[in-house]
């Protein structure tokens, strides 16, 4: 599972910036590494990039895992280069913002990035949206196809009248959700699943916001 | 009571509709123009519900006008931009109003019309608000609360003949008469092979189908529809004929194609009725109809 991020354009990094001359930088070792939007070589350009522009860089740091309780360690082993700054850039998906925001409460924290969904990458550098979290997996039925994540409507009785060449109508790049689980259920000689009727999804399996205890 | 619409489609007639785009504004002059040409030549008007995601006058609104202006409406409701909610007070409201024909769909997505960057709802697809209306029919809402008040629908879906793969179209057009729908307006069609090898399938099921029928207005618009819309397909030499026709006579042609297929659906008994879609050209849709003979 990984937490797929885009950078936002600098202008909108600096807009968030402008009241804040002293700046602190902080990566992520894991997803943003992976995307290529967070990890050290990104904090190093966007180091580079702010100092162009200005502002003073009073240290950064490449988080191992941002979203974990390392940060808070890591917060504390900078604490100094963090007190000197006027506000925390953080170059990790929003767990990692999260993260730093409850560590050090007394700093503004801007987000770099965007944090656009939980992907799974296809070993080439292809990250796909498979999970929605809905906290209905239909799954099982669908023959490991999402109808959540893979049809862009959402749908969970069968295709739109938008598919074409088996392909979706807002992108005729992208595989219409619903040809690739018929594919696989006819092959798996289990169509009666899709002719089954799927009724409409329980939004409310864990009211936001969202919060459970396991310990 | 049933609807005037149920009561022509259980009559056993050859049912003929068309439809109506409502403006993008308040000025609904021509809205109450083409129903006026159309309230006395077909059974029943559609309206459209933000057709292609375009945000217009609602459906609500045109099914009003109609019911108004002495015309049948059909009240298209898609499911893009309302959640269960919404849809099911739209249903009540359509009910005391005089409106009790409902097409459910799925509608267009959002990214392909004019606010690209709204929130598309999906909270429902078209089988569930098939079954939605069902299960208000029988007094309840969704959330299993009794309604004040009874409704009844003649309720409606659409299918596309020409889908490719047409296998999940078709378990899907199951589902939805299933979930109650007692008739479906098809896709445009053009292949009448195909169609008719389409409507053996369908004539197995206790429903009426009205085949689809979209006015080609030129040679261009043709080809784009077979490049661009899923599930239409102009054949070569339809095509072709628009082409051929003499300059400035391609919409006449476009009429006389149309006409003539209304005309082979009837007389072979294809299909139990067509839904004319002029797209903007409704005041023609007349013409098609004298060019079938009707």
């Amino acid at each position: 599972m990984k937490s797929i991020t885009k950078q936002k354009s600098f202008n909108e990094v600096m807009q968030q910036l402008h009241d804040f001359s002293r700046i602190f930088i902080a990566g992520c070792g894991t997803c943003t590494t992976l995307t290529r939007t967070g990890g050290i070589e990104e904090v190093a350009a966007m180091k580079e990039q702010l100092q162009s522009q200005g502002k003073l860089v009073t240290g950064s740091v490449v988080i191992p895992v941002a979203c974990d309780d390392i940060t808070a360690a890591l917060a504390q082993e900078n604490n100094s280069s963090i007190q000197s700054s006027q506000a925390i850039l953080v170059m990790s998906c929003a767990l990692g913002v999260h993260r730093m925001s409850q560590n050090v409460i007394n700093k503004p924290v801007f987000p770099a990035l965007d944090t656009l969904f939980i992907g799974m990458d296809d070993g080439q550098g292809l990250f796909h949206e498979v999970c929605a979290q809905c906290g209905q997996c239909v799954l099982g039925e669908m023959a490991g196809v999402c109808p959540i994540t893979a049809c862009h409507k959402g749908l969970l009785n069968g295709p739109c009248g938008g598919t074409n060449n088996g392909k979706c109508e807002v992108d005729k790049e992208r595989d219409c959700a619903w040809t690739l689980i018929y594919n696989r259920l006819k092959d798996q000689n289990r169509l009666d699943t899709m002719r089954k009727y799927q009724p409409p999804k329980n939004y409310q399996v864990l009211p936001r916001p969202r919060a459970i205890k396991v310990l | 009571m049933p609807s005037k619409f149920k009561l022509l489609l259980d009559s056993g007639k050859f049912i003929m509709t068309s439809e109506i785009g409502p403006p993008k504004g308040t000025n609904i002059e021509k809205m109450h123009h083409h129903i006026d040409i159309l309230k006395d030549k077909v059974d029943a008007i559609n309206v459209t519900d933000h057709q292609s995601s375009v945000m217009r006058f609602p459906s609500i609104g045109g099914c009003l006008a109609i019911e108004e202006r002495g015309g049948e409406p059909i009240l298209q409701m898609t499911c893009r931009d309302r959640n269960r909610l919404a849809l099911q007070a739209e249903l009540l409201f359509a009910y005391v109003r005089g409106v009790r024909n409902v097409l459910c769909l799925t509608g267009d997505a959002v990214p392909v019309g004019d606010h690209k960057e709204a929130k598309g709802v999906f909270d429902l697809d078209s089988v569930q608000l098939l079954r939605a209306i069902q299960t208000m029919e029988s007094g309840k809402d969704l959330g299993g609360n009794d309604l004040d008040g009874n409704v009844e629908f003649c309720a409606g879906a659409i299918v596309t003949p020409e889908a490719n793969p047409i296998e999940p179209q078709l378990i899907k057009f199951e589902k939805k008469i299933e979930a109650g729908a007692e008739f479906f307006q098809t896709q445009a069609v053009y292949d009448l092979d195909k169609f008719t090898r389409f409507m053996q399938f369908a004539r197995r099921f206790p429903v009426k189908v009205l085949a689809g029928i979209v006015l080609l207005s030129s040679a261009k618009m043709a080809k784009y529809m077979t490049e661009n819309v899923p599930g239409i397909f102009v054949p070569q030499h339809l095509i072709d004929e628009l082409a051929n026709a003499p300059k400035g006579t391609a919409l006449n042609k476009g009429i006389e194609i149309a006409g003539r297929m209304v005309a082979t659906l009837k007389k072979e008994a294809i299909c139990d009725g067509v839904h004319i879609m002029a797209i903007g050209k409704e005041e023609v849709v007349p013409d098609i109809l004298t060019a079938a003979g009707i």
